[in-house]
């Protein structure tokens, strides 16, 4: 069971600027309001951009699926996917065929990083990231385990203004299914190395709104026309996730 | 023998004094969201209640109150509804009106009393036997801030597995099967087993289901309604 909270805002990254802030209020007041009545501060400080460094490692948990490049992302206060909701195309083309380019490229994103390669079941890839935004703060992850119809091992809109230099966070990630295409595991439909198989397709023929997966059947276990076997079948969490951040 | 009686007066006074002391405690309103996790399965209307510390209304290990096994099989709360009321509990009804369908989440708001400082949470899954989501006795926590749990798939340990139409009254084999759930079932099946061994509440072992709608040896479809753990989510905001 995981429990955390999540009230503390950005106070710990600003407690610093907002000091000076506060020594120079009237003066910063003016310049962000462009407010020409009331005169410039004599010398203004030259605020040099704060750069926020994160190295972010996943570990694959599972048996035999391996987990497609990672994107690692940084945004401001969305989710990129929410149980409930449709997947967007962007979601639906890693999900489906482990294709990151879109997710990348998605238009809110503030900084992007992603895997090389495939990251191999008993091994750890690590991404970094870095920015200057100091809106940048929220962090979303994305996986898919490439030999299933449509799952992937996440993490999307996590509050990281919180984190003070070298601390780490942890996560075990359980796995979603984007819900846009039929866990039938049929021949031709999986991309990883169980069936070389077509990744992405545009029809949506499951039930269209991201949950969590039910674990794949397999052929071993009552699903004869699947191309997957029982070393295919894993459980929650799949992955573990752990962010550090190193500036 | 030993004949206490009480003068109206006193009882009346006593009464006066719990009332009095009971408000000059805090009682936490508390903001909750549960989420069906899954994609195929369904939950009976979620009975939610917060309550003293010695309350349970499961406990893994320990055999289902007949109240627990009403709605572990049929997905009735209104046993567990009334021993809560008995027990001066806060409770929530069916926030969702009706069924929990799968990944679509429900909301409602709980005023605890001081003294019910304990979360308990209930529903059937759907398709199956005798399996419930369930929370046990969670600390309320007293800081104010947004906590989020996620929760497993129990079994109640009072009725066999054998993943078949059929029966949500207590004692009655086979699964209840409500309109949403009828065209997603298959028929037919000749039975997954008769015997439920473990008659203690156990995590749910999942259901096997097969592949064949109208035949083979169970009515759950089994690239649709099995499930890992968990299999909700429940956000809770202590404001």
């Amino acid at each position: 069971m995981l429990t955390f909270n999540t009230q503390k805002k950005i106070t710990t990254k600003f407690a610093k600027p907002l000091l000076i802030a506060g020594l120079l209020t009237l003066g910063l007041t003016a310049c962000n309001d462009n407010d020409n009545d009331v005169p410039p501060p004599v010398d203004p400080p030259i605020e040099t951009p704060m750069e926020y460094s994160y190295s972010v490692t996943l570990s694959n948990l599972t048996y035999a699926q391996p987990l497609s490049p990672a994107a690692v992302l940084l945004h401001g206060d969305a989710k990129m996917w929410q149980v409930g909701q449709a997947a967007s195309v962007a979601l639906e083309k890693l999900a489906e065929g482990g294709d990151n380019a879109d997710f990348i490229a998605l238009e809110n994103n503030l900084a992007t990083a992603m895997a090389e390669g495939p990251t191999l079941p008993g091994t750890s890839v690590t991404v970094n990231i870095t920015t200057m935004d100091p809106a940048a703060s929220y962090l979303t992850v994305a996986t898919m385990l490439v030999n299933t119809n449509d799952a992937f091992a996440g993490l999307t809109g996590v509050d990281i203004s919180t984190l003070t230099l070298n601390q780490e966070k942890s996560w075990r990630l359980n796995v979603y299914d984007s819900g846009t295409e039929q866990n039938n595991e049929a021949a031709g439909t999986i991309p990883g190395p169980a069936d070389g198989g077509v990744g992405y397709d545009s029809t949506r023929d499951d039930i269209d709104l991201v949950g969590y997966h039910s674990g794949v059947v397999s052929k071993d276990d009552g699903l004869p026309s699947s191309v997957l076997t029982q070393a295919h079948r894993f459980d929650n969490p799949a992955v573990k996730l752990t962010i550090t951040r190193t500036k | 023998m030993k004949v206490i009686k009480k003068s109206p007066i006193t009882s009346t006074l006593s009464v006066l004094a719990l009332a009095l002391a009971s408000s000059s405690t805090m009682a936490q309103d508390l903001s909750i969201t549960v989420t069906n996790l899954t994609q195929g399965l369904y939950f009976t209307p979620v009975i939610t209640a917060a309550h003293t510390s010695e309350n349970h209304i499961f406990m893994s290990g320990t055999m289902a109150s007949d109240e627990l096994q009403a709605m572990a099989e049929g997905g009735s709360i209104s046993g567990l509804s009334s021993i809560l009321t008995n027990a001066d509990a806060n409770i929530n009804e069916n926030p969702a009106a009706g069924l929990l369908a799968p990944a679509m989440s429900a909301s409602f708001d709980l005023t605890n009393d001081s003294t019910n400082t304990h979360l308990s949470l209930a529903a059937m899954v759907l398709p199956s036997n005798d399996g419930f989501v369930g929370l046990d006795s969670w600390k309320i926590p007293e800081e104010a801030g947004t906590y989020t749990l996620f929760l497993n798939a129990y079994d109640a340990g009072t009725e066999a597995n054998d993943e078949l139409r059929g029966s949500g009254a207590p004692g009655e084999a086979g699964m209840p099967v409500p309109p949403p759930l009828d065209p997603l079932l298959g028929m037919n099946g000749t039975g997954v087993t008769d015997v439920e061994s473990n008659d203690k509440v156990h995590i749910h072992r999942g259901s096997l289901g097969d592949s064949d709608m109208a035949a083979g040896i169970s009515d759950i479809n089994n690239s649709v309604q099995r499930w890992l753990n968990p299999v909700a989510k429940l956000t809770i905001t202590v404001k």
